[in-house]
C-alpha cells in the first residue's frame, strides 16, 4: 500500500466519523441560526436606528417643521405628533412610546424624556431655541431674518479628502471581525480535535493495532488532513450562509466584498490549520488519558485565544493602526488577523505576501517539532511525557 | 511481499530503554505452519520482542526477517497482530471497525467487506456486527479484536497473550483457530501465562528470562533436558527415607508418596530397591516435568 493511500485512508475514517455525527450538524445550524439572529437584530437596528418619535405640547407645535428640517441635515428622521394633553404625553413617555415631550414655547423649550436625551436631538432643539431668539434680536436690529439666515446658510467649510471617501468602511470592518472569528473558531475548534483524536487513539490503545500497518506520520497526517477537511466544509457552510443571510437582511451591501472574505478565509484557515495542527497533535500524544487532555490542549488554545481577543479589540480600536499591523504579521496570529484585515481593507500587498511567507516557515518548523514529539511520544503509554523527553525521543 | 509459507526469524535482537536491558540478542525463528509459544515472567521481555517482531518499536541491534528478507511496509501489512492492550476504536462499529482495519492492511474496499463478513460469522458476531464496540461484552470485544488480527487474511500471526481475559469456549474458538491458520502454513507466535496451554497447543516453545532467551526447542526436547522425577508409592517407609540417597533431591513427600528428583547420572533401580527395603512398593513411575515446572525452575535459576 502506498503512503498516499495510508494517508487518505485515515483521512476518510475521520471524514466519515466526523461529519455524520450529530454534533457537527447540530453545532453548525445552532452557530447559523446565531449568525441569522444576529443579522435580523442588526437589520432591524439599522432601519430603527437614528429615528425618534417627539411628541409636541401647546405652542411648540409651531417647532415641527424646523425640527423635520433640522433632523435630515444631520441624517436623522424625527416623526412629531401634537399631544393635547401633556398628562397624556408624560404617560407615553414614561412608556417607551414617546422617546421626548416638548413643551413651553419657541425660546424656552423644554423637554421630557424617560432618562437620557439624545445628544444629537439636544443639539437640535438648542439650535431651535437659539435661532428664535437670534431672529427675534435681528428683528429688534431692524434686520430680516429669512435674509440674514440665507447669506449665513451660504457658508460652507470646504472639505478636502486625501483619501477616497469609503461609505462601507463600517461594513468592511464587520466583515473582517466575524472572519476574524470564524478562523479563530475554526482553527481552535479542529485544532483540538486533533489533539483530542490523537488522545483517543490512545487511550483506547489501537494505535498500536494501526501502527503495526501504518507508519505514525501518516497516522498523524491522515487525522490533520481529515479533521481539517472537516473543519473546511464547516467554515464554507457557516461563511456563505452568513453571507448569504447578511445580503438577504440588507446588512451587507458591497458587491464582491463576502465573495473575497470567504476566499480569503479559507486560505488563511489553510494557512492556519497547517499552522497549528501538528502542534496539537504532538501535544495530544504526550498523554495518555482523556482525563489529561485539557492539561496539554489549552497552552495552545491559550495562545490562540489570546490572538483572537487582543486582535478583535486592537481591530475594533483600530483596524488599520500600528498594533493591528503588528500582530497580524505575526505568524501565531496571522491566520485570524490577516483576512480580518483583508476583509477591512486595511492592508498592503506586501503585507499580505510578508505574512504568508512567515506563516509557511512557522508552519514548516511547528510541523517538524510537532512530528518529531508525536513519532516518539505515541506508543509511550502511563504517565504524561514530558515535553523535553519528547524532543529527545 | 513475503509469500505464505515462509519463516519468521528474529536475530540477535536487543533493545535497551536506558539504562534497562529489555532484550539481549534473543534469536529465535518461527517456522512456517508452526505454532510457536512465548512465555516469560512478567517483564521478562516478551512484549518488546513481539513489538519489534512487528516493526511497530526499532532495535537498537539485530535484525527480523521474514522469508529470508528484512521487515518492509508490505511484509508490515501482512502481519496479523493482536496487543497485549486490547485497542479499538470505541464508538465504531463492528463491521466498519473490521473493514476499516482491513483496508488499511491494503485489501480493496469491497474484499475488505467480505473478509469483515466472514471472520463476523466465522466468531458468532452476526448479531453485533452494527453494534459500537463499546457496548459489547468484554467476551465478544476479545472475538473482534481476533478477527482484527485475522480480517486481512495475515502471512504471520504475532499475538500477545491471545488468551488472556478469554472464557472457556473463546480459548477453544482461539486454539482452533490459530490451529487452523498454521495449517494453512502461516508461522504463529504467541506469548501467554497459561503454561498448561502452551504445552498443549505449540509445536515449539521459547523461555525468556530478563530479556534473554533462556532455553527454545520442542515441550519434548525441553522436558528431556531436565532432571527427571520420580513418583514413589511405599507405604511403610519412614519419612525422610530418600534424604539420604546420593543425587537424589526429595521434591515432595506426603505419608503414602514421594516426589523425588534425579540428577541425570543418577540410577532409578538404586531408588527402587531403596524403596523396597522399606517394605512394599504400590507405585513406581518415572516421568518428565511439566512445562509448569520447568519454566518455574528456569526462572527460580535465574533468581539464585
Amino acid at each position: 500500500m502506498t503512503p498516499t493511500k495510508a494517508v487518505w485512508l485515515v483521512a476518510r475514517r475521520e471524514l466519515n466519523t466526523r461529519l455524520r455525527t450529530r454534533s457537527f450538524v447540530i453545532g453548525t445550524v445552532v452557530i447559523l441560526v446565531v449568525l441569522g439572529g444576529y443579522l435580523l437584530l442588526q437589520a432591524t437596528l439599522v432601519n430603527g436606528a437614528d429615528k425618534s418619535k417627539i411628541g409636541l405640547s401647546g405652542q411648540t407645535i409651531g417647532v415641527a417643521a424646523e425640527l423635520k428640517a433640522g433632523a435630515s441635515q444631520i441624517g436623522e428622521t424625527i416623526e412629531t405628533v401634537p399631544v393635547a394633553d401633556p398628562g397624556n404625553g408624560r404617560q407615553q413617555v414614561a412608556g417607551g412610546e414617546l422617546d421626548a415631550l416638548l413643551s413651553g414655547n419657541a425660546t424656552e423649550l423644554r423637554v421630557l424624556v424617560k432618562s437620557d436625551l439624545d445628544e444629537k436631538v439636544r443639539a437640535l432643539l438648542n439650535g431651535i431655541a437659539q435661532q428664535q431668539v437670534l431672529n427675534a434680536k435681528l428683528v429688534e436690529a431692524d434686520q430680516d431674518p429669512a435674509q440674514v439666515m440665507r447669506e449665513v446658510d451660504s457658508v460652507q467649510v470646504q472639505v478636502d479628502r486625501l483619501e477616497p471617501a469609503d461609505a462601507g468602511s463600517g461594513q468592511r470592518l464587520a466583515v473582517g471581525l466575524v472572519m476574524v472569528f470564524l478562523l479563530f473558531f475554526g482553527i481552535q475548534a479542529y485544532g483540538s480535535s486533533v489533539a483530542q483524536g490523537v488522545i483517543e487513539e490512545k487511550a483506547s490503545r489501537v494505535v498500536e493495532l494501526l501502527l503495526s500497518t501504518v507508519r505514525p506520520w501518516q497516522l498523524m497526517a491522515g487525522k490533520i488532513l481529515g479533521l481539517g477537511l472537516v473543519g473546511l466544509a464547516q467554515l464554507v457552510i457557516l461563511a456563505v450562509g452568513g453571507a448569504v443571510m447578511a445580503s438577504a437582511a440588507g446588512v451587507l451591501t458591497l458587491s464582491g466584498l463576502a465573495a473575497g472574505a470567504v476566499l480569503w478565509g479559507v486560505v488563511w484557515y489553510l494557512l492556519g490549520f497547517f499552522l497549528y495542527a501538528t502542534v496539537y497533535a504532538g501535544v495530544g500524544s504526550l498523554v495518555s488519558r482523556q482525563e489529561d487532555a485539557a492539561s496539554v490542549i489549552s497552552p495552545v488554545t491559550m495562545v490562540i485565544t489570546l490572538g483572537f481577543v487582543v486582535g478583535f479589540n486592537v481591530m475594533i480600536q483600530s483596524p488599520d493602526g500600528t498594533a493591528t499591523r503588528t500582530l497580524s504579521l505575526i505568524p501565531v496570529f496571522s491566520p485570524m488577523l490577516m483576512p480580518g484585515r483583508i476583509a477591512a481593507g486595511t492592508v498592503a500587498g506586501w503585507e499580505i505576501g510578508l505574512s504568508v511567507v512567515l506563516t509557511l516557515l512557522a508552519g514548516a518548523v511547528f510541523t517538524w517539532l510537532g512530528a518529531k514529539i508525536y513519532r516518539n511520544a505515541i506508543l509511550h503509554t502511563g504517565s504524561r511525557l514530558s515535553l523535553r523527553a519528547a524532543l529527545r525521543g | 511481499m513475503g509469500p505464505a509459507g515462509a519463516d519468521l526469524e528474529l536475530d540477535r535482537v536487543s533493545k535497551r530503554y536506558g539504562r534497562i536491558v529489555a532484550l539481549d540478542a534473543v534469536s529465535f525463528d518461527v517456522k512456517a505452519g508452526e505454532l510457536f509459544g512465548f512465555v516469560g515472567s512478567n517483564g521478562a521481555g516478551k512484549t518488546t520482542a513481539m513489538r519489534i517482531a512487528l516493526g511497530v518499536l526499532a532495535a537498537d541491534s539485530g535484525e527480523v526477517r521474514f522469508g529470508g528478507s528484512l521487515l518492509t511496509p508490505e511484509i508490515r501489512a501482512r502481519i496479523g497482530y493482536m496487543p497485549e492492550e486490547r485497542g479499538l476504536y470505541p464508538k465504531m462499529k463492528v463491521l466498519d471497525q473490521l473493514g476499516y482495519l482491513a483496508e488499511l492492511h491494503g485489501l480493496s474496499g469491497a474484499e475488505a467487506r467480505r473478509s469483515a463478513e466472514h471472520w463476523i460469522d466465522r466468531l458468532g458476531l452476526r448479531e453485533r456486527r452494527l453494534d459500537e464496540v463499546q457496548k459489547l461484552s468484554l467476551g465478544n470485544q476479545q472475538r473482534v479484536q481476533l478477527a482484527a488480527a485475522l480480517v486481512h487474511d495475515p502471512a504471520v500471526l504475532v499475538l500477545d497473550e491471545p488468551f488472556s481475559g478469554l472464557d472457556p469456549i473463546a480459548v477453544d474458538v482461539m486454539s482452533e483457530v490459530l490451529r487452523e491458520k498454521a495449517a494453512t502454513g502461516v508461522p504463529v507466535v504467541f506469548s501467554s501465562h497459561q503454561l498448561d496451554l502452551v504445552e498443549r497447543l505449540c509445536d515449539r516453545i521459547g523461555i525468556i528470562r530478563s530479556g534473554q532467551l533462556v532455553t527454545c526447542g520442542t515441550v519434548a526436547e525441553l522436558t528431556a533436558d531436565a532432571n527427571a522425577q520420580l513418583i514413589v508409592s511405599a507405604p511403610r517407609a519412614d519419612a525422610g527415607w530418600a534424604k539420604a540417597l546420593p543425587g537424589v533431591t526429595v521434591l515432595d513427600e506426603e505419608p503414602e508418596r514421594t516426589v523425588l528428583e534425579l540428577e541425570p547420572a543418577v540410577d532409578d533401580q538404586m531408588v527402587l530397591r531403596a524403596a523396597l527395603a522399606t517394605g512394599p512398593v504400590r507405585e513406581f513411575r518415572r516421568r518428565q516435568p511439566t512445562l509448569t515446572e520447568l519454566f518455574r525452575n528456569v526462572v527460580t535459576e535465574g533468581r539464585k
